[in-house]
């Protein structure tokens, strides 16, 4: 997962639109101009910084920009200013709430409104996930154009992935995860995940071995989310790329000029050679033919790729270069943020291990740090919370219910008797604690079963021949 | 008591695995042995038996030009530094049944070999062939990877091969590679005196028998001061189960178990004084209700990972596989 750079400071505030057709602007208006990211960029990152990848002016203020894409695809699932004017993106700071209307104006991509929920629901038989139902996943481009054709009975397949520039994942980390696996198993459709160990080898200056290492690692995590290896294709770029992959990449880097990507991305001259040439690599995931043991024949194949919202830029530049060379352009279904458990103030970073629920937390620790360092809502005192109630806006636990209390109901229940001071916050974390708990137990069960020889299974390069059915 | 050479050899021809026998004069070291068989064309083996500060066993198996760091190996296996040693040598006779100098990956076929860890070296797989004893000083065979492989799943192992000379880092984010791979459970020798009961073993069939399902009660040792220590050990070896697969997965029986278990604790907790009362006749479409929506999503997690574990061995089995030569 790239991070998108530093812009050129000139061409953006200053420069006119043109000199950089590429780079994002947010004009007081709103509009913003063509698109960021050559590379469509895996959901691992999806989950990663907000808006590091967009905007603007607190890209440009801040010099560490490449630290924070260093440290990680720490991930900053947290709500930020998008007010163009004062345009306080900062990955590494949350303050403030996300305008998700206006980002998705800014972006031009579109609502994902209730109609669609009911049209998934109707198309797939079964009761929509949790994540659409919260509107976790609220945005989308050409969903529509997927469904239709899959109503026509034309299939789609997935594709996601993941940098794995550590072993420590989070819940933050599973959400695009989960809803894939959700999106594979209503839709009947295959799924391709990237592990993108040659850019964290890159970009984190890790050897090519320990890339490799990690990648496999979480692999382990992801298979343990429960996809159908039946349906399945896990890669690595050490490992797959080559062939008609990087044909595909070299088709797209013949449309893209060096300025073009020096403006997304930010590449200086000090930047080494494969940085600026990575982003093709994950571009091509998005097209059919860069997997001819699956999808050969299968020209026409659509793509739907789900992600966080801040990955909308990057994938924006795919859609630019698709028809250029042939291909149908990749849809997307977006997501908002996670949210670190201090809350707004608060980030979550690899270097915190109380910022997030890891996936290897013991039930104590997950109760620990729930109990101790989530951000709440509720009152001071008790009595203060019988008179007054919880401010649900802010409090973590209720937010992370609404990411993974599966019942309707019963999340409504909560929120009426929290919001109105008849529970208390120590009755939401305790329920919080036990769905926690039980969904890394679950998550750790799931992993124990992983084998080395079920990863190798998994990324090797078979046919699948259900992948459909 | 012990497998003999000649059931291991018996075996290995039902199994129809190639491999060519070599008798010679008793050896104690790969350098004698090398002296016989050295230039038949086939790499040696060097074989280590080990054990960690918590009786727990290992078999290495490596080429002999192989570079074995106890310290670094001790690393990754979890073990912090310095926590393996060789094996004493009543061990050998304990628990791998055989003699001194005759360590070999083929002693796993004894019951009494169950816990012990075995790790390979990735080299010889770009082996033509590899030389082992079968289970004696005085023979020698040498055998391809593969059929070795097939040989250890036919007793219900899981070949692992490692890169034996790896370093890599180990700390806080990077936890030791090589985790999953040790012992779940550890051997007490007679001649001990702090006696650790083993857990209770999982059904025979064809599970390997290292997995450990975590529902399996952990045994704790007698002296009342290492007890707290071990508990938290065996903890952590809960988390860290093997990369075998876990029975309820891989083995029909235990998978209908866990499904009817859960289903039937689900249907118990639901019908109480106070549900019947409630609903009377209508109880049974309420519970049936109640399991469904509960237990749907959990069911079909264990059908997934089921159905992985299964490809996975088919897949495994499809790779290994050889024509039969004409």
């Amino acid at each position: 997962m790239v991070c998108l750079g530093r812009i050129c400071p000139d061409m953006l505030i200053n420069g006119p639109i043109d000199a950089n057709p590429y780079s994002i602007r947010l004009n007081s208006d709103g509009r913003t101009d063509a698109v960021a990211a050559i590379s469509a960029q895996p959901p691992e990152s999806f989950s990663a910084s907000l808006l590091r990848s967009l905007l603007l002016r607190s890209l440009l203020q801040s010099d560490t920009f490449d630290e924070s894409c260093e440290s990680g695809e720490m991930e900053n699932e947290n709500e930020t200013n998008t007010e163009p004017v004062e345009a306080e993106v900062n990955p590494w700071e949350v303050s403030g709430k996300i305008d998700y209307d206006k980002l998705i104006d800014k972006f031009g991509c579109q609502r994902l409104d209730q109609s669609l929920i009911d049209r998934v629901h109707r198309l797939t038989s079964r009761p929509p996930h949790v994540f659409l139902r919260r509107g976790v996943f609220f945005a989308h481009r050409d969903l529509n154009e997927i469904l239709d054709a899959y109503e026509r009975g034309d299939k789609f397949y997935l594709y996601t992935g993941r940098g794995p520039s550590s072993e420590a994942l989070h819940l933050g980390h599973l959400v695009p995860f989960m809803f894939t696996k959700y999106l594979q198993d209503a839709f009947k459709v295959p799924l391709v995940i990237q592990l993108t160990d040659d850019e964290k080898c890159m970009w984190k200056n890790l050897s090519v071995e320990e890339s490799q290492r990690l990648a496999r690692e979480n692999a382990k995590d992801i298979i343990a989310c429960g996809f159908d290896i039946t349906r399945t294709f896990i890669f690595s770029d050490f490992d797959y790329v080559g062939g008609a992959f990087y044909k595909n990449m070299v088709k797209v880097s013949k449309c893209v000029t060096y300025n073009k990507v020096v403006g997304i991305f930010g590449f200086t001259g000090e930047d080494h050679i494969g940085k600026v040439s990575f982003p093709p690599v994950q571009a091509v995931p998005s097209f059919p033919s860069s997997f001819p043991h699956l999808f050969s024949g299968k020209e026409n194949l659509r793509c739907l790729i789900p992600c966080a919202i801040d990955q909308d830029p990057y994938f924006r530049m795919t859609r630019d270069v698709a028809p250029r060379i042939g291909y149908h352009k990749p849809a997307l279904i977006e997501s908002s943020f996670f949210p670190a458990l201090q809350g707004d103030t608060g980030k979550m970073s690899a270097s915190d291990p109380n910022s997030a629920i890891y996936v290897t937390d013991t039930p104590k620790e997950i109760k620990d740090k729930i109990n101790k360092y989530a951000f709440t809502g509720g009152q001071d005192t008790k009595e203060k919370q019988r008179l007054y109630g919880a401010n649900l806006e802010v409090d973590i636990p209720v937010k992370y219910l609404s990411f993974f209390l599966d019942d309707d109901d019963e999340l409504e229940y909560i929120k009426q008797e929290y919001g109105s001071g008849r529970m208390l916050t120590f009755d939401v974390k305790k329920r919080l604690i036990d769905l926690l708990t039980e969904l890394v137990e679950r998550h750790k069960r799931a992993r124990a079963t992983v084998t080395e020889e079920m990863v190798d299974a998994f990324m090797a390069a078979r046919p699948l021949p259900s992948m459909f059915s | 008591m012990g497998y003999t050479k000649e059931q291991l050899l018996a075996h290995l021809q039902e199994l129809r695995i190639d491999f060519i026998k070599y008798d010679h004069p008793v050896v104690l070291t790969v350098e004698a042995q090398a002296k016989y068989v050295g230039n038949v064309g086939s790499a040696l083996s060097k074989n280590l038996f080990l054990k960690d500060k918590k009786h727990r066993y290992y078999i290495i198996s490596a080429l002999p030009e192989t570079k074995v760091d106890l310290k670094v190996l001790s690393q990754r296996l979890g073990l912090g530094k310095g926590g393996l040693r060789m094996a004493p040598e009543e061990a050998l006779g304990e628990i791998l049944q055989v003699p001194l100098g005759c360590v070999t990956p083929f002693s796993l076929v004894n019951e009494s070999a169950r816990n012990v860890s075995l790790l390979l070296d990735q080299g010889f797989k770009s082996q033509e062939s590899c030389i082992f004893h079968p289970l004696a000083n005085d023979t020698s065979i040498s055998l391809q990877a593969i059929d070795l492989d097939a040989y250890l799943i036919s007793i219900g192992r899981e070949p692992i091969y490692v890169d034996l000379e790896a370093t890599p880092k180990v700390g806080k984010d990077q936890p030791p590679d090589l985790a999953a791979f040790a012992p779940s459970e550890s051997i007490a020798l007679p001649d001990y005196a702090e006696k650790i009961p083993p857990s209770e073993s999982l059904p025979k069939s064809h599970v390997p028998t290292n997995s450990k399902p975590k529902e399996v009660k952990v045994a704790k040792p007698a002296k009342a001061t290492t007890a707290k220590v071990a508990k938290v050990e065996k903890e952590k070896e809960k988390s860290l189960v093997g990369s075998v697969p876990l029975a309820p997965f891989s083995d029909v029986d235990q998978f209908a178990e866990e499904i009817l278990n859960k289903t039937s604790a689900l249907l118990l907790s639901e019908i109480t004084e106070d549900s019947i009362k409630q609903h009377g006749e209508e109880l049974g479409s309420m519970v049936s209700n109640t399991i469904r929506k509960r237990l749907s999503n959990e069911l079909k997690n264990l059908a997934v990972m089921f159905k992985n574990t299964s490809y996975t061995e088919g897949f495994s089995a499809g790779i290994h596989y050889r024509r039969k030569q004409v």
